[in-house]
């Protein structure tokens, strides 16, 4: 079977010939190689205008660029099917077009677990009567007749083990679980274009995009994440924070606690019911690590702890611990940083 | 405007979760009760469209007997309906399932909107909301952080962030809404509001007797292992800066 692969895009979804693969979409096709012995096949779409000139597949590959063709070639997908005619990001109209490509040829769909990834999967889950499975780990075919799956419960802090029955797989994978890896055996990918007829009706519901903050790079998607929590004290104990972050060329995520004493708005929050972030490093001050704070964190690669209670358990799960008051070891490392690059200039 | 409100009983998790024997389950042996942080914000926004526009707004829950006390919580923060679709002990509704429990109720009632939490906190399957506005033939919208609904064309603005971008939804009443937390600050339950929760009628209605055909079939929970081994303590206070630099440095953080 062949397991189709929603692929969001970095760079916006009107202008596919300069947007990169989303590195959640590329864990997704990771995921994705272990369950397609058919292969898999990348689902891009590229936006509204219709693929310009000529129909036909061969020639030039309207939408989708051939940057993006050959990195998604190197993650092992074969076939890349570039969808245009859909003027910005529909979730209804999304699912049916996944829905019209398994119709045509069997098989599964597999989609990051994002706000789009697990929308348009919960539609085609109601489409077509399927079952839908978000936030999976892990998943084995079971042999044409279900999969054995393994899915995040609690935003992760607790593991599903789960069948999923019938040949159809509609499933998301966990952002924060699964790593990008390319494919050992590089491959070429062919484009297909694709433009659907759109009942109207799939596309009541459509998003209009505007940018959210002043640039900044997001919570989501930083390599370096400066946290703050309670042990922060106040809404003007962040400055050291977002001078730290700003120097690392990162961003300052925040605890629970933070939001609801005010002192940062909730799209700051790190945690099960804030942002799931997956940095290189993430430098926790002042956070004493509730189990839905783990929840948001753990995808970090590294964690360093900074407390004055050495028993918190941010403390004793971190890689990493500074005992100690956050007021005066995060201006001292700013200090010391700065140091570092005037030294070195 | 009347509007359906969905909320479900999980256990308050605390330090850490430990399992049943059959490890199909929480142990809740000693933990506490409450709803999503996602729901509490969706009875809350609820409660504001109402006071602002009129109408009611009705709770309902699918869960055991006793998920009457989340009933009664949302009932003390303004709700004025409240429905339990009762399932046995040890029952766990999958998403279609659910779906459809819930669509029972809101199809018998005249509602303009339902709200729900984005996902419930336990079982995070991110779908029911979808599922159920299918079988009502209403659109809907997911994740929505700012919500704006005017009562007299029935015209909805519902945005959310995605990867740093704003994500702007217009809808029509009638829809679906699934809300995440930071929507709004819910309130606390006033006294009288307290006293009327106490006394309020509470409908009961059977629900699914067993998971649905064609769900997804849990077979067992685990806790992951913990991924991180005991910290690396570095030093105390500024005197660590150093060595806490060397970190930086060797994880390619800092050149």
């Amino acid at each position: 079977m062949t397991v189709f692969c929603l692929v969001e895009l970095d760079g916006g979804e009107a202008d596919g010939g300069a947007a990169e693969a989303a590195d959640v979409s590329l864990r997704a096709i990771t995921f994705a190689r272990g369950l397609a012995a058919g292969g898999v096949a990348a689902v891009v779409f590229v936006g509204g205008a219709p693929a310009g000139g000529s129909s036909s597949a061969d020639g030039a590959e309207p939408g989708v660029g051939a940057g993006l063709v050959a990195d998604l070639a190197a993650y092992g997908v074969a076939d890349v099917y570039a969808v245009s005619g859909i003027d910005g990001y529909a979730p209804l109209a999304w699912a049916r077009v996944l829905q019209s490509l398994i119709r045509e040829s069997g098989h599964g769909v597999v989609a990051a677990g994002t706000e789009r990834g697990n929308e348009v999967l919960a539609h085609l889950g109601a489409i077509t009567g399927r079952p839908m499975a978000a936030n999976c780990t892990q998943a084995v075919d079971n042999g044409g007749d279900g999969y054995a799956i393994v899915r995040q419960r609690w935003a992760g802090l607790l593991l599903e083990e789960a069948v999923l029955e019938g040949p159809t797989a509609l499933l998301t994978v966990a952002t924060d679980a699964v790593a990008a890896v390319p494919d050992e055996v590089g491959t070429t990918a062919t484009v297909h274009q694709v433009v659907p007829s759109v009942d109207g009706s799939d596309l009541v519901v459509r998003a209009v995009e505007t940018p959210a903050g002043a640039g900044g790079a997001s919570l989501a998607t930083a390599r370096v994440v400066v946290g703050g929590g309670r042990g922060v004290g106040s809404a003007d104990g962040f400055g050291p924070l977002e001078e730290l972050a700003a120097l690392l060329g990162g961003v300052v995520g925040v605890s629970r606690v933070v939001t609801s004493e005010g002192w940062r708005p909730h799209t700051m929050q790190v945690g099960q019911t804030g942002t799931k972030i997956t940095p290189d490093l993430y430098l926790a001050c002042g956070i004493s690590g509730a189990i839905q704070h783990f929840a948001g964190c753990s995808g970090a690669k590294s964690i360093i702890a900074i407390n004055t209670d050495a028993t918190a358990p941010m403390m004793t799960r971190a890689d990493y611990a500074v005992i100690g008051d956050l007021h005066a070891v995060i201006p001292a490392l700013t200090e010391a940083l700065r140091q570092r690059r005037g030294a070195s200039d | 405007m009347e509007i359906l409100v969905g909320v479900k009983r999980v256990p308050t998790v605390g330090g850490a979760i430990t399992l049943t024997a059959d490890r199909r389950a929480i142990d809740t042996k000693a933990s506490g009760f409450t709803i999503s942080p996602h729901e509490e914000c969706a009875v809350e926004e609820a409660v504001r469209l109402v006071e602002r526009c009129g109408g009611s707004v009705t709770v309902v829950t699918l869960g055991p007997a006793i998920a009457e006390e989340q009933l009664r919580s949302c009932l003390a923060l303004g709700a004025s309906g409240a429905v339990l679709i009762e399932t046995e002990p040890g029952v766990e509704a999958g998403p279609i399932a659910t779906a459809a429990a819930l669509h029972a109720v809101a199809a018998g009632g005249r509602f303009d909107l339902v709200l729900l939490g984005n996902e419930a906190s336990d079982t995070g399957d991110y779908q029911v909301g979808i599922r159920l506005a299918h079988l009502l033939g209403w659109p809907a919208a997911t994740g929505i952080k700012a919500l704006a609904v005017d009562d007299a064309t029935g015209s909805v603005s519902a945005s959310r962030t995605y990867r740093g971008v704003l994500e702007t939804f217009a809808l029509e009443l009638p829809c679906v809404v699934t809300v995440k937390e930071g929507i709004n600050l819910p309130r606390y339950p006033s006294l009288p509001g307290r006293l009327r929760a106490k006394r309020a009628a509470i409908t009961r209605v059977p629900g699914p007797a067993a998971a649905a055909d064609g769900d997804v079939r849990m077979t067992s929970l685990r806790v992951p292992d913990a991924p991180r081994k005991q910290a690396t303590v570095l030093g105390q206070g500024a005197a660590a800066v150093p060595a806490l630099v060397d970190v930086l440095v060797e994880l390619g953080v800092v050149s």
